[in-house]
């Protein structure tokens, strides 16, 4: 399949301006200047279908359509660059090596909102993308794509980068918009919605990089092209962040829809399972959605619908690979190990109830649980979901509900032997464990 | 108005209002903690969980506006198992201290769990986090960390009302506490509002806490005299002894606040210093007696003047400590019993008094100075009846609520008022002038008082008194009503109601009023006369 999105991958120095430019960057931005009306643009990102990649899978074009038109205040686009889900590492190389993709895609949603300021928030740990961020916007401003009558259009719009201070929560956009605002990352209670009431009080847009991404590419080949990729009601080119006990763990483009099964076993891409062992378990879509059994993961299709109808979610696309020797009880304690700490303590259930979960997984893990845990567990996990300010709190909720009754074996075996069965076994491989063949990187890219 | 239904029950409810409003208005609590009226919505606690018929998920009260049709279950299962769990995951790492919590008693996270949770803790106490515990934080706040429920009331009060961001929540998840900055500590004329709307233990009050069990306390509506502001209060009294005064809401005057200095300001109205006996001067120094010689005294002393030199012989002078019923009631004694038209009117501040500031503080430091102007007094009639007795015009003066020598200092008020034939001094506290004085009679404080202050607005607003006063102390009503029956022979009625009632007949500014219909939170008069007094 063509590399749309990770087209850096067969073009070297993408990130430079005139090799951007000659493989036709930018000329999606002049079409949304001069061929189209900001409502036409958004009715061709409604009619393409594209879903948020951030992880909510909302569409774009129907959020673009909730900015208010002819606003008083002015309006706001921020592009998401936090990307902390664990299991999660596309939009990082999208900003090193496509940074002029990301904003091309902004300055087209500035367009069609009619925002004059843009900001795109990276996680603190983003040094280098915000350097290669930097350089793109300074090429592009001495180009005249940014700053006034951008191309001779009249339209000026600026685009700032914004480095956080460390913080998951960050990532969810009303904690974002807190931050950027300078204050502690909170997330905010809606209503109001960001579209009404987002950066400074004003109407904002929040979309992740990903989804950014794919805007030029649509605004210039249309939204009939899109669709035909993957499948019709969520379609188009997607990242997958391959991790965990494959062989080739890495990043891989591919349509939406795409078999989980051939993402784990065709050999130019996951190439199977490390050491050949059994598969166990995958998550699909970043550590904050429901498990899956190698049984159900063999099924199912990689795509919004699908991996929904299958009982998880697909989320940012985050897929995260467990072999016969992980030890489950283990990888969920790790999993409430980071929601713990990443909990912002705002919301009574999330903040008790996540550092609780973790408490009673250290136990069961360590030999100490009992046969009522496992229930207190699921008992937890339903208090805390849908209860909070955020999702936070039901992002940890959901593994729990899911390893927990899908694994329930494990989980009781831990009780009877007052041990965990694997960790004296040669073979365990802990889930958090850096024992992995030395990363194959990306997809064909050798360096970043 | 949108038309909803909580429980089965019909509200036409104003617009704008959330459903915990709503739901009071219906008599229905849906418990809450970190909502607070005065404050921004933080719906960080999600005790105020409730079921809207139609939405999937529950959703918190404190930020849901009323809509029509809005159909809302406060006691379905849903709602009640998410409040049973609301309170032990607030309870989990609660460090369970109640026993030596001062907020026992008005604790809602006590009152909360025993409505609404009841059930065992599934937590073991070793578990249980560690935070700091009586940290002293400045501004006399005593903070602890590990009964703090985090629903940050405190941090958006000096947030959003002061507006000086002393407090804030520090670290992340569980391991959150709300502190001040690294090397600061609070320092705010307000900062003692914080104990109030902390729903727990977490933030207490220094000077309060130890001191007496909240249940022991009784609750009287009243009005702070500590300046020209009169924020409505509630004073919590046991057996004649104030403990603390508590702002109580009044949208007209001061929300739900107060300030520290008003707070601790009765500290000076009980003690040493009050007067519990009428006294008069006998061989230098004041002696004991009882009300009926007092009141036989002073009559003697004003009638023999006024058969002597004339009635305009005999003057007062009224403070703007003086509610409005007793500037009336004195300024009326004068007119009909005495046949005097000297009363002059002194609203004095000390020097070095706070200012004013742009939230409630009031740089005079008198409760009634608006009263006695609307009353025609004047706010510096000391100057004009000190220069009628140097004059030798006054021979017999009356003090209510009155200082001069702490004004004019010893030597000054010699000078001025040292030809006085008999100084006649109606007190709750001990003053400087009482040195000099025939006579001292021990009268109320105004907690102790029925009755009315006007505020620098115009709000005229309700005492109540919380107790009798101490000793023989007297209202200075009755006081004064005694004067009059011995100098007229005439029985009058010196209830603050029915003095009330007269004063709105004979003071235009007042017109209309009653004390009952004064309320909760005052009626307004009319401030004239170029927005400085009636
Ligand atoms: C706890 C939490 C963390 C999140 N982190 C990210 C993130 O790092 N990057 C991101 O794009 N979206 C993140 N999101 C989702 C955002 O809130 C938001 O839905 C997204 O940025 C919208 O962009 P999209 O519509 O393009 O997907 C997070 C959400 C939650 C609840
Ligand atoms: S759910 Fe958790 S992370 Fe989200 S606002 Fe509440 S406490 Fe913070
Ligand atoms: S100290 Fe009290 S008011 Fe402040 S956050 Fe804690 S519980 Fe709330
Ligand atoms: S502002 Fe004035 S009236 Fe209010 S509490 Fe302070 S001193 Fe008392
Ligand atoms: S009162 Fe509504 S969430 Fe706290």
């Amino acid at each position: 399949m063509e590399r749309i999105l990770s087209r850096w991958v067969d073009i070297p120095n993408l990130r430079d301006i005139e090799v951007y430019e000659a493989h036709g960057g930018y000329r999606a931005l002049r079409k949304a200047l001069f061929e189209m009306t900001p409502e036409e643009i958004i009715e061709e990102i409604k009619a393409s279908n594209l879903r948020g990649r951030g992880g909510a899978a909302f569409p774009t074009g129907v959020k673009w359509s909730f900015i208010p038109r002819n606003s008083e205040k002015p309006v706001y686009v921020v592009c998401n660059a936090d990307e902390s889900e664990p299991g999660t590492f596309a939009n990082r190389y999208q900003l090193e090596n496509d940074p002029h993709g990301v904003i091309e895609g902004v300055l087209i949603c500035c367009r069609a909102v009619n925002a004059h300021t843009a900001y795109i928030y990276l996680r603190g740990e983003f040094a280098l993308q915000k350097r290669r961020l930097d350089e793109a916007l300074a090429q592009a401003r001495a180009r005249g794509y940014i700053g006034r009558n951008i191309m001779g259009s009249n339209f000026d719009v600026e685009v700032y980068t914004h480095r956080g201070a460390g913080a998951y929560i960050c990532g969810e956009e009303t904690a974002l918009l807190e931050s950027l605002e300078g204050k502690r990352g909170y997330p905010r209670n809606r209503p109001p919605f960001p579209a009404t009431y987002g950066a400074f009080g004003c109407p904002t847009v929040v979309n992740n990089v990903e989804t950014l991404s794919n805007v030029p590419h649509i605004i210039a080949r249309g939204a009939q092209w899109y669709r035909s990729i993957g499948p019709e009601k969520s379609p188009g080119p997607k990242l997958f962040c391959l991790s965990g006990h494959v062989n080739r763990p890495g990043l891989y483009e591919l349509p939406m829809g795409f078999p989980l099964k051939d993402m784990i076993y065709r050999e130019d891409l996951g190439g199977g399972i490390l050491g050949g062992k059994k598969l166990k378990a995958v998550i699909p879509g970043g550590s904050s959605f429901p498990v899956f059994t190698a049984e159900e993961a063999l099924k199912v299709n990689m795509d919004f619908e699908s991996v929904r109808a299958a009982g998880s979610l697909m989320g940012t696309g985050g897929v995260i690979v467990m072999h016969e020797d992980t030890c489950m009880v283990d990888a969920l304690r790790t999993i409430a190990r980071f929601y713990h700490h990443e909990s912002c303590g705002q919301c009574t259930p999330c903040r008790e109830g996540c550092s609780w979960i973790e408490k009673l997984m250290i136990d069961l893990e360590e030999g100490r649980g009992t046969m009522e845990d496992l229930d207190r567990l699921i008992d937890i996990a339903s208090n805390m979901e849908g209860n909070t300010i955020c999702v936070l709190a039901d992002s940890l909720a959901m593994p729990v509900k899911s390893f927990v009754p899908k694994f329930r074996d494990e989980f009781e075996e831990h009780v009877r032997l007052k041990r965990c069965p694997f960790k004296f076994s040669a073979k365990f491989v802990s889930f958090t464990s850096s024992e992995r063949p030395s990363s194959h990187a990306v997809d064909g890219l050798s360096s970043s | 108005m949108p038309k909803v239904t909580i429980n089965g029950q019909q509200l036409d409810a104003p617009q704008g209002i959330n459903l915990i409003q709503a739901a009071e208005m219906l008599g229905i609590e849906i418990p809450h903690y970190c909502y607070h009226p005065g404050l921004s919505i933080a719906g960080n606690c999600r005790m105020c969980l409730v079921e809207l018929q139609g939405v999937p998920k529950l959703q918190i009260a404190c930020n849901t506006r009323v809509a029509e049709g809005m159909v809302v279950h406060t006691e379905s299962p849903r709602v009640k198992k998410a409040q049973a769990a609301v309170l032990e995951f607030l309870l989990l790492n609660h460090p369970i201290d109640c026993p030596v919590c001062d907020q026992a008693g008005e604790c809602k996270l006590q009152d909360y769990y025993m409505d609404y949770d009841r059930q065992p803790s599934r937590f073991p106490l070793g578990k249980k986090n560690k935070k700091g515990k009586a940290l002293d934080i400045g501004s006399g706040l005593m903070l602890d960390q590990e009964r703090c429920i985090l629903c940050a009331r405190c941090t958006r009060f000096f947030d959003e009302v002061t507006r000086t961001s002393e407090l804030a929540i520090f670290e992340r998840g569980d391991h959150c506490v709300v502190d001040t900055y690294p090397g600061r500590k609070v320092n705010n004329p307000y900062a003692l509002n914080v104990v109030d709307i902390c729903p727990v233990g977490a933030l207490t009050e220094k000077e309060f806490r130890f001191k007496m069990r909240v249940w022991y306390l009784h609750r009287t509506p009243s009005v702070c005299g500590a300046c020209a502001r009169g924020c409505s209060i509630d004073i919590d009294h046991h057996r004649g002894r104030i403990y603390r005064y508590k702002p109580r809401y009044n949208p007209n005057v001061n929300q739900w606040w107060m300030c520290d200095e008003g707070r601790h300001s009765f500290k000076l109205l009980q003690g040493e210093n009050r007067l519990l006996k009428p006294r008069y001067q006998a061989d230098g120094r004041l002696a004991t007696e009882g009300w009926d010689t007092a009141i036989a005294r002073a009559a003697e002393r004003i009638r023999g003047c006024a058969s002597q030199y004339g009635p305009n012989a005999i003057g007062a002078l009224v403070s703007a400590q003086a509610t409005n019923e007793e500037i009336f009631a004195l300024k009326r004694f004068m007119a009909r019993a005495v046949g005097s038209t000297v009363v002059g009117g002194v609203s004095w501040t000390p020097v070095g008094a706070s200012p004013d500031d742009n939230f409630l503080i009031r740089g005079d430091k008198n409760p009634n100075t608006a009263g006695l102007k609307a009353m025609g007094l004047l706010e510096n009639g000391l100057g004009w009846v000190a220069g009628l007795v140097r004059r030798g015009q006054i021979k017999v003066l009356i003090l209510l609520r009155c200082d001069p020598v702490r004004i004019l200092g010893e030597s000054e008020f010699m000078a001025w008022f040292g030809a006085l034939d008999h100084l006649i001094v109606l007190d709750c506290i001990a003053t400087q002038t009482m040195a000099f004085a025939n006579q001292v009679m021990p009268i109320a404080a105004y907690p102790e008082l029925d009755g009315s202050f006007t505020n620098f607005e115009g709000w005229v607003q309700r005492l109540r008194p919380a107790f009798d006063p101490p000793g023989e102390a007297r209202p200075a009503l009755e006081v004064i009503g005694a004067l009059e029956r011995e100098l007229l022979k005439v029985e009058w009625n010196y209830s603050a109601a029915s003095v009330f009632a007269e004063l709105a007949q004979a003071e235009p500014a007042f017109e209309g009023l009653t004390l009952e219909g004064l309320g909760a939170h005052g009626a307004r008069i009319a401030m004239s006369r170029n927005g400085s007094g009636p």
